[in-house]
């Protein structure tokens, strides 16, 4: 290690051997994505009707805030950990953990999407002879869309972070890279494997972002 | 429960590195976040940019961040100094759109009033504004310190004390008890540090008593 560890980690980047085979960069970004999008998506299946239920009913709700609130308290490494001891190594304990610290974001989004709509236009289509179903997804989820993106976001940002540390308990994903080199006291393929980390996060946030502002109602400009 | 009764003093020493690394943090995110909102709400362009900024910074796992820093700012990847600095800025990301809320939700016109009744500029930011804008700075510094307590964990990786340490620890020899004993230190204390805030909150804003802490 000589110079600036910056210079040598973008040494590393420019290192053509590290961008092929299994334990390339283009793999360890698709297996990261894939960690994430499977994380977010098996928790949306959960948490999304859920919010959804809570927001149009009204059911619930305090339970949902305090489910939200008490995720924060969470460490995320203790899931990791806990869930690679008790099911073993493998893709399974990971994702148990990328489930559990995605669902608070997905069901804050989901019930404050639904709960976001006016009253009174709630009433208005009720009046009309709308179905609460026609109300829920012609009215409600419309007009809440980019708070439902928004939960979203929240979920990929906090489960992008978790699936790092899930290379900690033996997965794979751009954070071997960090603990490879942790290993083995290379500094510059640490902050190669960060520098790639945070690309990706920051890459994923700004698409969820642009998707919240698209999906606002022509004439509605919620958040 | 055996691993943890023969290991209290264990937990105990780690709860206060923990505790060392969450504390300034936590302070210096509100401290530093008041003149910062302040500013931020005195030009439009600049509350969205700060605003994006915060959500962008908000978005930065932890653990690239650590391993970062050290090269930015000359100190250890093991150093707790280094965990606090990025803690810090994780805990600005959170609390300067949030005390630029604060100040936002202050009635104009009590303001005006109290310039009318004769408040110097630093008088009226201290006896007005900022009491009144207190029970929201409240509900941002409590999201602060959960937040905080529960990241610090993630600097036992690198080998920086904490309770975060007892889940490599636990890990590593396959101990159930101390990853468990591990988490629910970690949620106690956030959960601990939580309350006295809110008693904290109680007792500088005393009008805040009858209505729950929310509505000034």
């Amino acid at each position: 290690m000589t110079g600036s560890p910056f210079l040598d980690s973008l040494r590393w980047l420019g290192d053509s051997a590290h961008w092929t085979g299994p334990g390339g960069i283009p793999l360890r970004t698709l297996e990261h994505l894939g960690y994430t999008a499977l994380g977010v998506l098996v928790a949306a299946l959960l948490a999304v009707p859920i919010g959804l239920y809570v927001g149009h009913s009204g059911r619930g709700k305090g339970v949902a805030v305090a489910a939200a609130g008490a995720a924060r308290a969470l460490p995320t490494l203790g899931l990791v950990t806990l869930f690679a001891l008790l099911v073993g190594i493998g893709l399974t304990a990971p994702l148990l953990s990328f489930v559990i610290l995605a669902i608070p974001s997905l069901l804050a989004g989901a019930y404050s999407a639904v709960e976001s709509a006016e009253p009174a236009t709630v009433d208005a289509a009720r009046a009309q002879g709308m179905t609460e179903w026609q109300i829920l997804t012609r009215v409600e989820l419309p007009l809440g869309m980019p708070l439902l993106v928004g939960g979203f976001r929240g979920a990929t940002v906090q489960v992008v972070a978790t699936a790092m540390l899930a290379a900690y308990v033996g997965s794979g994903g751009l954070g071997r890279y960090i603990f490879q080199g942790l290993g083995s006291q290379n500094y510059p393929q640490m902050i190669a494997g960060s520098l790639l980390v945070i690309a990706l996060a920051l890459v994923l946030d700004l698409t969820l972002l642009l998707a919240q502002r698209l999906t606002a109602p022509p004439g509605v400009r919620a958040s | 429960m055996t691993w943890v009764l023969a290991n209290l003093d264990v937990i105990a020493g780690y709860t206060g590195s923990h505790l060392l690394q969450a504390l300034p943090p936590i302070l210096v995110a509100f401290l530093l976040s008041l003149p910062l909102a302040k500013l931020a709400n005195s030009r439009g362009w600049l509350r969205t940019s700060v605003t994006t900024t915060s959500s962008l910074m908000y978005a930065i796992p932890s653990l690239p961040l650590f391993v970062l820093l050290p090269g930015l700012i000359g100190t250890g990847v093991r150093s707790p100094l280094n965990i606090a600095v990025a803690l810090s800025l994780y805990g600005l990301a959170l609390m300067v759109p949030a005390a630029a809320d604060a100040f936002r939700s202050v009635n104009r016109e009590v303001l005006g009033s109290a310039t009318a009744q004769g408040y110097a500029p630093r008088a009226r930011f201290l006896q007005v504004e900022l009491p009144l804008a207190g029970p929201v700075l409240l509900a941002g510094v409590r999201v602060v310190a959960v937040s905080t307590i529960s990241l610090v964990t993630v600097g036992g990786v690198l080998g920086v004390p904490s309770l975060g340490m007892l889940f490599v620890d636990g890990v590593r020899r396959g101990i159930l008890a101390e990853i468990a004993a591990g988490i629910v230190a970690t949620v106690l204390l956030a959960l601990l540090i939580d309350a006295l805030l809110v008693m904290l909150g109680r007792a500088v804003m005393p009008w805040t008593r009858r209505q729950g802490a929310r509505t000034p």
